[in-house]
Parts: C-alpha cells; sequence; structure tokens
C-alpha cells in the first residue's frame, strides 16, 4: 500500500469565507488507487475540501496538487477529476445515453464509437440497456449509477464522490456500498468519498480522514482509526466507545501507568496513549465488544472483574449490557453476540466480565 | 348546507368577473348598431367592418410591433436579472432587487408622466420606440418573477455537472441552462407580449402622433356607430389572449414535468 505513489497532495490549505475559517490548514496525501474517505460531522469542511479538488472552491492559501501537478488557476473544466453529486445532478432533459456521454462531446468520436464507450460505461455500472430511457424517469438508485457511469466515462485520475449515497434507503446504501468497492477494484481509479456516515466509511475506505471543524484529527486505515483512535472526539466519533476515568501515576520509557476506575491500576504501552500522557482529567476508552461477560464454566483469559446490569437492549444477533464495574460509578456498554441455548442476562443481575489491558485507549 | 353557500358564492364571483367579458361576443354577433338588449339577430357583419377601417390596421400593426418588440427585450433583461437574483450575491441585491421589481406597483399613470417628463426634457421625439421604452420598464418586473422560479428550481450541480465534464460556462450556459429554463423564457415572452399588447397609458402618453390598438379602441368610443366594431374587435383579442396565455401556461407545465419539478402554482 505504502509504496503507491502520491496522486493529490494537500499543502497547508486554508480557506476562508469571508471571517469564517473553512480549512484550517490541511496538509496530507492521498495515493493512486486508494478509496480515501473524508469523513466528519456536517459543517467540518469534508465537502469544501473534496470541491477544492474539483475546483469548484477556491482556496485561500496553500496548494492542492493533483499527479504532481498544481491545481492553481486551473479551472474544473480542466482538472483531471470527475465528481458525483450528492443530488446526482443527472441532466433531466436528456436520456441516459445522453448524460452518460456528455463528456465524450468534445472528444470527437464516431457515433459507433460514442455509442459502444456509453453502452460498456453502462454495463459497467449495471444499467445495460437502459441508453434510451428519459434520465428524468429513473428511480434514485439508477440515477447514482448513471452519475457514476457519466463521471467514469472520461477515465478520471481521481473520482469524487460527494455523499452519494445519502439519498439511498438502507438496504439500497449497503447494496451500493459493495458494488462501489468492487466498482473502485475494477477501474483503478482513486476514489475520495465525502461521508458523515463512519460506517459507511470503515466498510468502503482503504484510508480514512476524520475531520473536525476544518482541520484532520486523524488519518488512518479503518482498523487503526477504531482501534486506536488519536483523540477522545475521534472514539467517540467513530463507532461506540466506553470511556472511564483515570490517573496518569507514572511514566517510564515506553509503558504509562495508570490507574483507571474498575480497572485498578494498570500498565499500558506508548502505543495505547496516542494523543500523549502529560496533564490531569485522563480516561481510558474502550470498545463494547472488548468485554466479555463471563458465563459459567466460563474463565477470562486475561483479566476478570465483577460488574452489575444495569440495562439491557436486545438486538436479536446482539444483546448490549449497560453494566457498572465493581469500584465505578459510570454505566460503561458491552456488546454480546447471541449465542443459541445462552440466556440473556437481565436487569440487576450480577456477573463476571473478562477484559485486557491491551483493548483499553488512554485520553488526556 | 355551508358548502352550498360557498357554491352560490363561487358562482356569483365568477359571474361578477366573467359577465362583461361575455357580453363582448353577444353584442359582436348581434346584427343592430346600439348596445341594449333584446338581441336582434345574428350578424358577422361587425367583423367584415374591421378590415374596412385602415387605422385599425396601422394600429394593430403598431401594437404588434412594441409587444414582440419590448416582450424580447424584457425578457432578455429579466433573464439576466434572474440569474443573478438566483445564483449570486452581491452587495445592496435586496435593494437593487426591489428596485426593479418597483413598477409592478408603481401607478402606470405616474410611470407615463414621468417618462413623458424625462423624454420631452431629453428632447426626445416621441415614437413607438418610446412606447417600447416605457413597456419594457412595466414588462420586466413580470419577466423576472416568471424567470426567477424557472432558474431557481434549477439545481445548481446541474451546471457544476457540466462544468465538471469538460464544457465551458458558455456552453453549459447553451446545453443544460438554456433548455432547461426554455418553458420559463416562453411563458415570460407570451406574458409580456400580452401586458404589452392591451397596454393603454404609457402608449396613450408616450406614442405620438402613432395609433396603437388600445388607444384606437379608446378613440372609437366617441363615435356610437362604431362600438359594434370594437366589440368585434375585443371578442378577437379575448380569443388571442387566452390561446397565447393557454401557450404560456403549457410550457410552463412542461417545463415542471421534464426538471420532474412539483409544480408551485403560476399566474394560471
Amino acid at each position: 500500500m505504502t509504496d503507491k505513489p502520491t496522486m493529490i497532495a494537500f499543502q497547508d490549505v486554508q480557506k476562508y469565507y469571508g471571517d469564517y475559517h473553512a480549512l484550517r490548514g490541511i496538509t496530507a496525501e492521498i495515493r493512486a488507487g486508494e478509496f480515501f474517505s473524508l469523513l466528519g460531522p456536517s459543517g467540518c469542511g469534508k465537502t469544501t475540501l473534496l470541491r477544492t479538488i474539483a475546483g469548484f472552491e477556491g482556496i485561500s492559501s496553500g496548494a492542492v496538487m493533483i499527479d504532481g501537478r498544481n491545481m492553481a488557476g486551473v479551472p474544473a473544466n480542466q482538472r483531471p477529476t470527475n465528481m458525483v453529486f450528492q443530488s446526482y445532478a443527472i441532466f433531466p432533459h436528456l436520456t441516459v445515453a445522453e448524460n452518460v456521454g456528455f463528456g465524450l462531446r468534445k472528444a470527437g468520436l464516431s457515433k459507433a464509437e460514442m455509442a459502444s464507450r456509453v453502452g460498456d460505461a453502462l454495463e459497467m455500472v449495471g444499467l445495460k440497456g437502459f441508453g434510451d430511457r428519459e434520465a428524468h424517469a429513473l428511480s434514485g438508485g439508477q440515477r447514482q449509477r448513471v452519475a457514476l457511469a457519466r463521471a467514469l466515462i472520461l477515465k478520471p485520475k481521481v473520482l469524487l464522490l460527494d455523499e452519494p449515497l445519502s439519498a439511498l434507503d438502507k438496504k439500497m446504501r449497503e447494496q451500493m456500498q459493495v458494488e462501489l468497492i468492487r466498482l473502485q477494484r475494477q477501474v483503478g481509479i482513486t476514489f475520495i468519498l465525502v461521508t458523515h456516515d463512519q460506517e459507511e466509511a470503515l466498510v468502503m475506505s482503504d484510508r480514512i480522514a476524520v475531520m473536525f471543524e476544518g482541520e484532520i484529527a486523524q488519518l488512518a486505515d479503518p482498523e487503526t482509526l477504531y482501534r486506536r483512535p488519536n483523540s477522545r472526539r475521534v472514539a467517540d466519533f467513530i463507532g461506540t466507545m466506553n470511556f472511564l476515568p483515570a490517573q496518569i501515576i507514572g511514566e517510564s520509557g515506553d509503558t504509562v501507568e495508570v490507574e483507571a476506575q474498575g480497572f485498578g491500576r494498570l500498565v499500558l504501552n506508548a502505543e495505547q496513549a496516542p494523543g500523549g500522557t502529560s496533564g490531569e482529567g485522563a480516561v481510558v476508552g474502550f470498545r463494547p465488544e472488548t468485554l466479555t461477560i463471563l458465563f459459567e464454566g466460563q474463565t477470562a483469559s486475561d483479566r476478570e472483574s465483577m460488574a452489575v446490569i444495569e440495562e439491557v437492549v436486545y438486538y436479536g444477533d446482539m444483546t448490549y449490557y449497560d453494566v457498572k464495574l465493581a469500584g465505578s460509578d459510570a454505566a460503561i456498554r458491552i456488546s454480546m453476540r447471541n449465542v443459541f441455548g445462552r440466556p440473556v442476562l437481565e436487569i440487576g443481575d450480577e456477573t463476571r466480565v473478562a477484559w485486557s489491558p491491551g483493548a483499553l485507549v488512554l485520553f488526556r | 348546507m355551508k358548502g352550498r353557500w360557498f357554491k352560490v358564492y363561487a358562482i356569483g364571483y365568477l359571474l361578477f368577473l366573467y359577465a362583461p367579458i361575455i357580453i363582448l361576443p353577444m353584442f359582436a354577433f348581434n346584427d343592430a348598431t346600439v348596445i341594449a338588449f333584446p338581441l336582434t339577430g345574428f350578424s358577422t357583419r361587425w367583423f367584415a367592418a374591421m378590415f374596412e377601417q385602415p387605422t385599425l390596421g396601422l394600429a394593430v400593426k403598431n401594437s404588434l410591433f412594441i409587444a414582440i418588440t419590448s416582450s424580447i427585450l424584457a425578457t432578455t433583461l429579466g433573464i439576466f436579472a434572474a440569474r443573478a437574483s438566483t445564483r449570486y450575491r452581491f452587495p445592496m441585491k435586496a435593494g437593487i432587487m426591489g428596485l426593479i421589481m418597483l413598477p409592478l406597483v408603481l401607478p402606470e399613470i405616474i410611470v407615463a408622466v414621468s417618462l413623458l417628463v424625462v423624454l420631452l426634457g431629453m428632447g426626445v421625439n416621441l415614437s413607438l420606440w418610446t412606447v417600447i421604452l416605457g413597456h419594457v420598464l412595466i414588462c420586466t418586473p413580470f419577466t423576472i418573477a416568471i424567470l426567477s422560479s424557472a432558474f431557481q428550481s434549477l439545481d445548481q450541480s446541474l451546471e457544476e455537472a457540466a462544468y465538471d465534464l469538460g464544457e465551458t460556462a458558455a456552453s453549459t450556459f447553451r446545453l443544460i441552462i438554456l433548455p432547461l429554463v426554455m418553458p420559463g423564457i416562453i411563458s415570460s415572452l407570451l406574458i409580456s407580449f400580452t401586458i404589452s399588447l392591451d397596454e393603454f397609458i404609457i402608449a396613450f402618453f408616450l406614442a405620438g402622433t402613432e395609433p396603437t390598438l388600445p388607444v384606437f379602441i379608446f378613440s372609437q368610443f366617441r363615435f356610437p356607430a362604431a362600438v359594434p366594431v370594437i366589440m368585434a374587435l375585443g371578442t378577437v383579442l379575448v380569443c388571442l389572449s387566452i390561446v397565447l396565455l393557454t401557450i404560456a401556461e403549457f410550457f410552463r407545465r412542461r417545463g415542471i414535468a421534464k426538471t420532474g419539478g412539483k409544480d408551485t402554482g403560476g399566474f394560471l
């Protein structure tokens, strides 16, 4: 992965709208052939950043490089990028084939070449034979596919996707996620996705940049982002994270000694404290699935604590238990896969909980 | 019970609005010079008499020239203003748009008199062009109202998509924006044409010696014998207006259907 060349480079990109500081010094690199996501809550600047690549937004200072070329002064219609818009922006007065072939108008192709390229593009997105349909009569999922075919037919270096799945219902969205991954592997083009849906980003991306307030908070692959978020905020945004207060006792070399509520005194390695260890008011964070409720006859492979069940949320395949660990007054969430024949615990039950210090992350 | 009174009210209201217009064809086809009941018999001679009036022919020609020219000018100006007001932010936007829309509510007589004073003061000779100037002034707010809604319903990403796919700003306008707002442009042309065609006050003040249709009609009322001919002329004009407005509405609705938008109400 790391040996792939850089496709897009942001160099201290700043963007102001009047007094509003929309992008605050973005520096990052996106590699060729990568499925990259810009993830963050609305208003974090992710769409603005995407539009600076497309050329729809100018930047106040810094540089956006595409394939080694500075894009300053290069208008959107001359950039090697194409975009799939949130609203799909299908031209309603044209047919599906005219929409898909729109970008080829200036290529000077013969009618037959044009028809065959359009046909190939439609087949690629699973819309073979839809060419003569009126564009305004398509369903949401079909529009999405037309938008994809239209953007990919020009074989851009970078495909930009601005929340392309947000208008679809859940089932359709999950189906399109898988199709987009397949499509990206097939064409090998760099895909840059903007989304506010952390699950979508985790599912689809090779790497993700999490953005808050015009800054990249963390840029990492999905697993690192999930297991080792570098700040409490990122941890909170990606999936569910439990937090318990902790005291830093001491540091030596690459280990940190902490006293965490409910867990007692622990030694963590430096990798588990990505945000540094200085200062007061630290917390340890851990995912709901890193704790396991022990049933009769089971023993913990690492550590074991006592806990009281406060709340039970049954999801069919999973049950979420909100529990209080002995020695802690804050409820934490544990998720357990339901196994046939095993009872679901009830509120007020006392239970043993297995955990491992390696799954904890320390935040300041 | 309540519903029935509403029905009575609605019918009464429609009668009040349209009864005078129904009178028009009745007397246009009536075989008598005097406008009074009872009707005496069916005749088309008043329609034939229309063609024997040389001034009427000139008035129609003048009015058509004024209406066509002003509707094209007003719609062109309307396209620029509507595009600017829906797409761009600029200083004093609300104030500027307000000033453009003002003639919509200004008493027309004030507009006509002020224009007359200014034009005479500048030493401009009154002609059909001074009428066109006045008509463009009062038609432009209508065209902006129609065209703004056409431009407003246009998704901005459509333009960006065309631009993104390699088109220039000019070709994007031609290939995407123009076809999508064309129904709005046609309905704006037709409505300003209709407004200009039957406009009286400005034409009366600014036309100089040239007759326009409404001014001619007004002048004919001095001669009782000419009244049935005017009735016939009125009948033709009413039919023409209905046809034009129907066409305008047809294009407006087709535009909405084409872009897949929702009908938010138009002029009809």
